[in-house]
Formats: structure tokens, sequence, C-alpha cells
């Protein structure tokens, strides 16, 4: 679904992702995780089409982000980094802006609206403006905005960040219900997420992939049950 | 087309769900209303026209155009939104029409609600109403030139205020690029027609014919052509930050 190859992208001297490869198939969730500033949000902003690579190709669906950028975004759902949403909108008119901005009709978004709303539990605020919600809500809100087209591919940057152990647990059951049907990226540094939700984890620093593997493979190879040890051993080290 | 009028309704949204759309409405009729009557001396005059009422639209669109598009881009790049709006399957000229379109129904919504000075004009007098109608047409062309230069100098920022400080500079450059003062200190040293592109270029010469009841199709393409150069330089710009 997801093929990326050599992907390089360099901020004046910085250089953000340094050569990336990886692949995503259906049915997959990939866990992309790193320390702060390894290069996580970059590449998926790369993914989603936000900002340009330096180098290398990504491919949806053997499409390429670059040339056929239409129709690989509207294939992929995507909650950036930070959850932003339009604050003087309600939660309501804001699906509705998403959903017809995807060409959806009435119906089609009315279906898709009270199934979205039930899976991220934000029923209650639906009508009040955004800029008034807590930050748990914004975050469910950002993700029912990248759920409602019910993309083949979802891309989420970080998206537990601000939720408490309930609503995490509940996000994480609904990742892991969809992850049988899409293709899902989850950037986290939370490592017990990995553990909740991914087939795969690729840990990268300093833009580098440094390891690409099976959660329970890890464990494994480094010969130590904590993936917190793993991570910490692998990004600080190398 | 669906997507274009989609943005266009929720940026026009935007501006009445905030007080934003009131405070520039109260503000830019208190403005125009006062200039016309006691700088423009409406009544003084004597005569039943809008001249001086239609004389003050630059100046209060260089001071007002430019707080109504300081937010177009800059503050979607604040927030992050414009990563959730360029992330939706639309092009970049679609976003940046909306925007535009947006804010021109809303100057144009503004405009409409001057009408009470018509109506003052038509009790008082038997006023050239075909004049008064070219002079609201040049007027709403006018400020879409204004509302142009505007997002674009919005796109290259993320603070409003450099936006609204910059959009305000070129406007006002633009505007006056007809008048004497800037002409002379150009006329010292460049050749003549680079002094007559400059006073061609220049929003308030063209705006007069068009209030004089000179109207020309000319004026009219010189506006169209102001907004269609900047919108491609705001798209530009906008597709120019991927690569940053």
């Amino acid at each position: 679904m997801i093929s990326i190859k050599n992907l390089t992208k360099k901020f004046d001297n910085f250089t953000a992702v340094d050569n990336l490869t990886m692949h995503v198939k259906k049915g997959e969730v990939l866990g992309f995780l790193g320390p702060n500033g390894a290069g996580k949000s970059t590449t998926m902003k790369m993914i989603t089409g936000f900002i340009k690579p330096t180098d290398g190709i990504i491919k949806v669906k053997d499409m390429n982000v670059e040339t056929d950028s239409i129709e690989c975004k509207k294939l992929i759902g995507y909650l950036p980094e930070g959850a932003p949403l339009y604050g003087d909108m309600t939660p309501k008119n804001m699906l509705k802006f998403v959903a017809n901005t995807r060409g959806m009709n009435l119906h089609e978004f009315k279906v898709a609206f009270d199934n979205v709303v039930v899976q991220t539990e934000i029923t209650d605020v639906i009508n009040q403006p955004i800029d008034t919600l807590s930050k748990g809500y914004k975050r469910r809100v950002g993700l029912a905005q990248a759920l409602i087209h019910n993309p083949e591919i979802l891309i989420l940057d970080e998206p537990t960040d601000g939720l408490d152990p309930n609503q995490k647990h509940h996000v994480r059951n609904l990742i892991n219900d969809m992850g049988k049907k899409k293709a899902i990226i989850i950037s986290t540094h939370i490592l017990e997420e990995v553990d909740a939700v991914c087939s795969r984890a690729c840990i990268i620093a300093r833009g580098k992939k440094i390891i690409d593997n099976k959660p329970r493979e890890l464990k494994k190879i480094f010969k130590n049950n904590n993936l917190d040890n793993i991570f910490r051993e692998i990004t600080l080290n190398k | 087309m669906n997507v274009l009028l989609n943005i266009v309704k929720r940026e026009l949204a935007s501006y009445f769900s905030t007080p934003l759309a009131y405070v520039f409405i109260v503000i830019f009729l208190t403005l125009i209303g006062s200039f016309t009557f006691y700088l423009g001396n409406f009544f003084v005059r004597g005569q039943a026209d809008l001249n001086a009422f239609f004389a003050f639209h630059p100046w209060v669109y260089i001071l007002l155009i430019p707080a109504v598009t300081m937010r177009l881009w800059a503050e979607e790049r604040k927030a992050g939104t414009i990563e959730l709006l360029m992330t939706l399957p639309l092009t970049t000229t679609q976003a940046v029409l909306g925007k535009f379109f947006a804010a021109w129904i809303f100057i144009f919504i503004a405009l409409i609600l001057t009408f009470p000075i018509w109506i003052t004009v038509n009790y008082l007098g038997q006023p050239d109403n075909g004049v008064i109608l070219a002079g609201y047409v040049g007027s709403l062309f006018m400020s879409g030139a204004y509302l142009s230069i505007g997002s674009c100098i919005s796109a290259i920022t993320k603070n409003q205020v450099i936006a609204f400080v910059i959009a305000a500079t070129v406007c006002f450059i633009f505007t006056m690029s007809g008048v004497d003062i800037v002409l002379n200190f150009f006329k010292v040293w460049s050749p003549e027609f680079f002094v007559n592109t400059i006073s061609s270029m220049s929003f308030l010469t063209h705006f007069e014919s068009i209030t004089k009841g000179v109207i020309e199709i000319r004026d009219f393409l010189f506006y169209l052509s102001v907004i269609i150069f900047w919108l491609f330089l705001n798209v530009v710009v906008v597709e120019f930050k991927k690569f940053n």
C-alpha cells in the first residue's frame, strides 16, 4: 500500500530524513518510533503530500505522491502533529467541511458521521466550538476528521497524545480493529503502545532507520523484554 | 467546482463566527461615512453625485483590507490548520481562489451596506445612477486587487502583524504610483516609458476615471489582471513553501 524508497529531506544544512526506505502492507499497523526530532513527523508530512521530499520516491497504491497528489490524498486519512483544527467551527461543521471537500454527498456524510462520532466518542461535544474543547476531545475530533471517508490508509501522528488512560485504551482498540482492513502508520514515543497496537515497529533516529521488525522479534534479538530499554539502547548508542 | 464552493463557504462562515466581520463592517461604514461628509463635504458641494464618497474608497481599503487578508494564510500556518487543508484532495489553486472569493464576497457585503448614502443622494437630487453603479463596480474590482495583494503577502509569513504591515505598504505604493510626488521621484532619473508604466499601474488613476463616469473596459481589465497576477503569485508562494 505504501512504499517509500530512499526518502531524504534536507532543510538548509540539516538532514531531517536520511535515505529512508520502508513498506507498509494492507493489514499492517506500523509503529513509527524515535526520539523527538528524529524525522517521524517530517516523513508523515511527505507521505501525505504536505511537504516535498528532497530526494526519493513515495508511492501509495502504486501512485506517486508527488505526481498523482490528488488521487493519493483521497486514499489517505491524516491526523497531523498536534491535531490542528479550525477553532471557530464546531466538530460537526468541521467534519462536514472535510467530508464535502472529499467529495462525499449528504447521505454518505450522514452515515459516516453517525459512525465516526461513536467510534471516536465525541457525541457530547458535537455542537460546541472546537476552541472550547479539552485537549482529549480535540485529539479525537482530529481522529474523526481523518476517519470520516473510511480511508484505506491512515497516517496518525501521535494519536493518543493528550488522552487519559481510558481514552488511550479506547483509541488503541479502535486502531486494532481498523488495522485488519487498512494500512496504518502511527507515530508515538509511548512504547507500550507499540506492544498494544503495532504489528511492526520501525525505529528511526537522526533521520535514519535503525530497526524495522515485529515488536516480538525485537525483544528476542535484544534478549530484553522491555521495549524502553531497547529504545534507549539503540537511539542513544548509535 | 464543488471543492472551491466548499472552501468559500467555510471561509465566509469563519468571518461571521468571530467578531471580525462585525468590527470590520462597523468601522468600514463609520470611516467611509465620516470621510464623505466631513472631508468630502458631501453637502457643501451641492452636487448630486457620489464622488465625495468614492474618492475615499482607496484610502479606506489601504487601511482595512490588509486587516482582512492578514489572517488568510498566516493564521492557518500559525495554527497548523494549513496542514489539514493542504492534505485534503484539493489543488493549491482551489485553496487560493476559495479564500480570495470568500474575502471578496465579504467586501461586497460591506459595500452593499453603504446603500443609505445612495438613498440619500437620490432623495436630495437626481444623480446619474449609471455612474454610481459604475463606481460601485469599480470599487469592487479595486477591492479585489487589494485583496489579492494582501492574500499573497499573507502566504509569505506566519506572523499576522508582518502580513498586515507589508500588505498595507504594498497597497499604498500601488495606490500612490500615479501621484506626482511618486512620479517626480522617478522622472529625475528614469526614461519616460518607465515613468508611464509606473503611473499606469496606479489604482487611483484607474478608479478615478471610472467614478467620473468614463467607463472603459480597460480600467476593469487592469484590476482583473492585477488580481490574476497576485493570485498566481499566491499559488507560487504556497507551492514553494512545500519545499521548505
